[in-house]
């Protein structure tokens, strides 16, 4: 690839982020930070019970507070047929309860103020008479005879969702039938929440002037989320316009509709006013956007040289009270059947169950293309299982199974086409970085004197980038995305894109392709997102999707912009197009590298000279459908000590060697590495939503729900390895989950491989001193 | 709605005042009645530190100092911390070294490091781990934001004639 100056800016380049100095100083705008004229506020009322029946609810002491404006209950709602919504996964859900509640924090009444202290003082003030119910909490009583029917709604009356298999379930189980070692692993992956330092919320500001709605929310889809808004709202799509301001992190909590954004969009109608809802913390993490909750069973048949052969593995996902999965419509699941991992088998079969709970509804993928983190953790963690089962080297037994280099593109036994992949090479520059050796060495010192030291490894692939169109949609919109480049007379440019930035550096990253295609330093280059009209339709950005599909569709549109600006250059130079030459910035004649225009005289051309039969302007849009996923991958070692006396566990060494193809930025594509590696850090170690058995929140607080510091948090190595995808226009892969992914199980296998010699086999996360604690005392060592 | 109650307060360098109910929360005051919105809210509980700001000095979560508290308290924001249109080392070390992403925890992050060189100036990386502890970052993973105040120290350090 061609690497243009620093001062230009393009591909490889480690250049500064242009969105920094807003933020640096203050001067972001987040939802929270947008006041409109005679804004109101807006706040929730919520259940404390996880099933009851509503008797009645009254509103008269909370509308005497002065300063309330109104209160809209679901019965309210329901009259203008809005008290439930559709869900992401064609299920549907309560936008305030009608009835009965099923889940705890589920919301009740929405009270709108004058001020945010009034809505709250109200909000206390509004009498709901329950009569609880029976609670369903443990997924696995769900189908139990007696247990309750939480959804009276459906037909379907049981607590089962949805079942899906995908496989060949008779050759897999002949397999396994013959095969001399089996192992097998129950791995509960648990209950978390992206909890991004800003909440959800919104400003719906209806004008009842014009008949048209701005909706200012944090959205990592505001194009998807004004057509649903049009769906389900009935209001005309081009009289509703999606803002998605400044992000503060998003992690899949910002890819759904949640009541609160419905009950603004209600409350700015009624009154004519716009309304705020700006969620608490504890709103945050008791009622949307949850991830993971699944319950697995893996099996790996293999010889007893350890070749592996078949997967079976059996899934129990915990949906909550309404099955609100942000997913693609044909995929249940997500894309859990990446769970055959960088593993070169014969045959695998996958089958999961969805079924309700009364916990809140989802679930979300956290930093995650949909279910792939739960997949990537399953068989991570069933191969080490696996390795100790046959007393092998857990990193002999992974390269004796990788899918070799010449079998790309290689077809997955369950149905995926992986682009490129070189595990070989990736895996061998982890162990020689790290010294994986001398470690093993060490380990064994250690033992001898009745020390704990783990090394886990996780050799992980990813599945990242959704579309392509013929497969993935979300509500039946077509999982493309989109860019659209403007370039102005003086050689500037502004993009635009259908993805959204919750922080991951799009205003720099998309500004550096178009300064590759084109040759503009990505200085010279505006890239704004997240207004619906003003931006083309996209799909937003989630599943490391950015890069695979509004960043290709830049580079195609820069492209066609080239196409132009050759016939300008063409006309200008007296020349004909088949005699010129392209180096980023400028054509010139071959063989006369003097006789050249700059993209900067063409673009000028293009307004100021235009040649005869050309239109003026100079600008392109591209819709781009992916034609396949990209599949990035790496190698994690993770090396932990263990505190005999008190369980604590201490993370002394964590490298990282990812491989996402050619990389745009590198400094940014490191910072989401450390990113992702301490929220892998977190829900290895820390961050659990459980539940009572009564069905409350355990993790409701940031007291409760424990998010690593910067003293938890260890120094991380980072290398790579550069396998360029063959199918994306400039050979990158998504990125940002990567690390997310693939270290929970590092994590994990280094605190299991601690205590292995103990006969621990599995630990479930998050896994506290205490576990730990428990388990070396069970065993017999005492500090 | 109690009765208001006037709160004057010298922030940034400039004199403010506005009348607010009492039980009105620092931050709330800061971003609303001063209509300085860099000051950031992400937890109920005092947790996560994005509103930290100086007061008197000091740092404070301003969601857990009620306005009424500040009354004639001198204030630092993140807002005040450019002068004369050049930035503060800190927030040149914070983009130089890549130590923040979406940007929200980054005001209070900015306050933190600002009161840890303030009381050391030349920090261990151990020191400078402790000394933003308050405050949670859920994109970086803390490593560059380090490395930003590392970048600062070394920078003010220079400036004051390279005096340890």
């Amino acid at each position: 690839m061609f690497k243009t100056s620093p001062e230009v800016g393009g591909m490889g380049h480690s250049i500064k982020r242009k969105e920094d100095l807003r933020f640096i100083q203050g001067r972001g705008n987040y939802v929270d930070d947008i006041s409109l004229p005679h804004m109101t506020y807006g706040q929730l009322v919520r259940s404390p019970y996880a099933h009851a029946r509503i008797k009645s609810i009254n509103t008269a002491k909370a509308k005497a507070v002065p300063g309330v404006l109104a209160i809209v209950t679901g019965e309210d709602l329901a009259k203008a047929n809005l008290a439930w919504m559709p869900t992401l996964s064609g299920d549907k859900q309560m936008v305030l309860a009608t009835g009965k509640v099923l889940f705890q924090a589920q919301e009740v009444a929405f009270v709108i103020a004058e001020d945010r202290y009034a809505a709250a003082d109200a909000a206390e003030l509004v009498e709901v008479d329950y009569e609880e119910l029976p609670v369903l909490v443990d997924p696995k009583k769900a189908m139990d005879a007696g247990a309750p029917l939480l959804r009276e709604d459906r037909e379907q009356k049981d607590n089962h969702i949805f079942h899906w298999e995908v496989g060949d379930k008779p050759g897999t189980e002949k397999i396994f039938k013959d095969a001399p070692v089996k192992a097998k692993i129950d791995a509960f992956f648990q209950r978390c929440h992206p909890a991004p330092l800003e909440t959800c919320g919104c400003v719906a500001d209806m004008n009842t002037a014009t008949g048209r709605l701005t909706m200012y929310m944090t959205s990592q889809a505001p194009h998807a989320h004004r057509t649903l808004f049009a769906l389900v709202g009935g209001i005309p799509e081009n009289n509703i316009r999606v803002v998605s301001p400044d992000i503060g992190g998003g992690f899949g909590n910002k890819v759904p509709i949640y009541p609160g954004y419905v009950c603004a969009i209600v409350g700015s109608l009624t009154l004519g006013r716009p309304v705020k809802w700006i969620e608490t913390r504890s709103e945050n993490l008791m009622s949307t956007g949850f991830a993971r909750d699944y319950h697995m069973t893996a099996e790996i048949a293999a010889d007893k040289d350890g070749h592996m052969k078949a997967l079976r593995v059996k899934t129990l996902a915990d949906h909550g009270a309404f099955n609100a999965a942000a997913q693609p419509t044909k995929f249940p699941a997500g894309l859990f059947s990446i769970c055959t991992g960088n593993y070169d088998l014969q045959n695998a079969f996958c089958e999961v169950d969805g079924v309700y709970t009364n916990k809140a509804p989802g679930g979300i993928a956290y930093r995650c293309s949909f279910r792939v983190t739960e997949a990537a953790y399953l068989i991570e963690r069933a191969v080490d299982v696996l390795a100790q089962e046959l007393k092998m080297d857990p990193v002999e037994l992974r390269r004796k199974n990788f899918i070799a280099n010449s079998k790309f593109p290689y077809k997955s036994p369950l149905g995926w086409t992986y682009d490129s992949g070189d595990y070989e090479t990736n895996l061998k520059l982890a162990l020689d970085k790290i010294g994986y050796q001398a470690l093993r060495k060490e380990q064994e010192e250690k033992r001898k004197k009745g020390e704990f030291m783990g090394i886990g490894i996780s050799t992980f692939v990813e599945i990242v980038g959704a579309g392509p169109a013929h497969t993935f949609d979300i509500a039946g919109i077509k999982m493309f995305d989109s860019a659209e480049i403007r370039i102005h007379p003086t050689g500037k440019a502004i993009c635009r894109m259908g993805t959204k930035s919750q922080g991951q550096g799009h205003e720099t990253t998309y500004a550096q392709i178009v300064a590759q295609e084109l040759g503009i330093p990505a200085a010279d280059v505006l890239v704004e997102e997240g207004d619906t009209d003003t931006a083309p339709y996209g799909l937003g950005t989630y599943a490391s999707r950015s890069t695979p599909t509004s960043g290709a569709a830049t580079a195609v549109a820069a492209r066609k912009i080239r196409e132009k600006a050759k016939k300008i250059a063409a006309f200008l130079l007296e020349a004909s197009e088949e005699d010129l030459e392209w180096e980023p910035g400028k054509f010139f004649v071959k063989g006369s590298p003097s006789k050249a225009k700059t993209i900067q005289d063409i673009a000028f051309a293009a307004y100021t000279n235009i040649p005869p039969g050309l239109e003026a302007g100079l600008e392109a849009v591209d819709y781009y459908d992916p034609p396949n996923l990209t599949f990035p991958f790496g190698t994690y070692i993770c090396v932990v000590d263990i505190d005999k006396g008190t369980g604590e566990i201490k993370v002394r060494r964590f490298l990282a060697v990812d491989d996402c193809g050619n990389i745009i930025n590198p400094m940014i594509v490191e910072g989401q590495i450390h990113g992702g590696l301490t929220e892998g850090l977190a829900i290895a170690f820390m961050q659990q939503i459980d539940y009572d058995e009564n069905g409350n929140v355990q993790g409701g607080t940031f007291m409760d729900y424990l998010l690593p510091t910067a003293v938890e948090t260890p120094n991380w190595e980072t290398d790579k390895t550069t396998t360029p995808s063959p199918h994306h226009p400039f050979g990158a892969k998504g990125i940002g989950e990567s690390p997310n992914v693939g270290s929970p199980a590092a994590f994990v296998n280094a605190v299991v491989d601690a205590l292995a010699h103990l006969g621990v086999k599995h630990i479930d996360m998050p896994i506290t001193p205490w576990k730990v604690w428990n388990i070396l005392k069970e065993k017999g060592v005492t500090g | 709605m109690a009765n208001k109650q006037l709160v004057k307060v010298k922030i940034n360098g400039r004199s403010c005042e506005a009348a607010v109910e009492p039980r009105t929360l620092l931050v709330h005051f800061i971003r609303e009645s001063l209509a300085l919105t860099g000051t950031h809210i992400g937890c109920d509980t005092s947790n996560c530190g994005a509103c930290t700001v100086m007061m008197n000095g000091k740092t404070v979560k301003s969601c857990t100092v009620f306005a009424v508290q500040a009354d004639g308290a001198e204030i630092t924001t993140v807002e005040g911390l450019i002068k004369d249109g050049q930035l503060h080392p800190l927030q040149e070390g914070f983009k130089q070294e890549h130590g923040l992403q979406c940007g929200f925890c980054t005001p209070g992050m900015l306050m933190s490091s600002l009161a840890l060189l303030k009381k050391n100036p030349n920090p261990s990386e151990e020191e400078i781990r402790w000394g933003i502890s308050g405050n949670l970052c859920r994109c970086t993973g803390y490593q560059n934001i380090v490395k930003a105040v590392q970048y600062a120290a070394k920078k003010m350090s220079a400036a004051q004639g390279g005096s340890k």
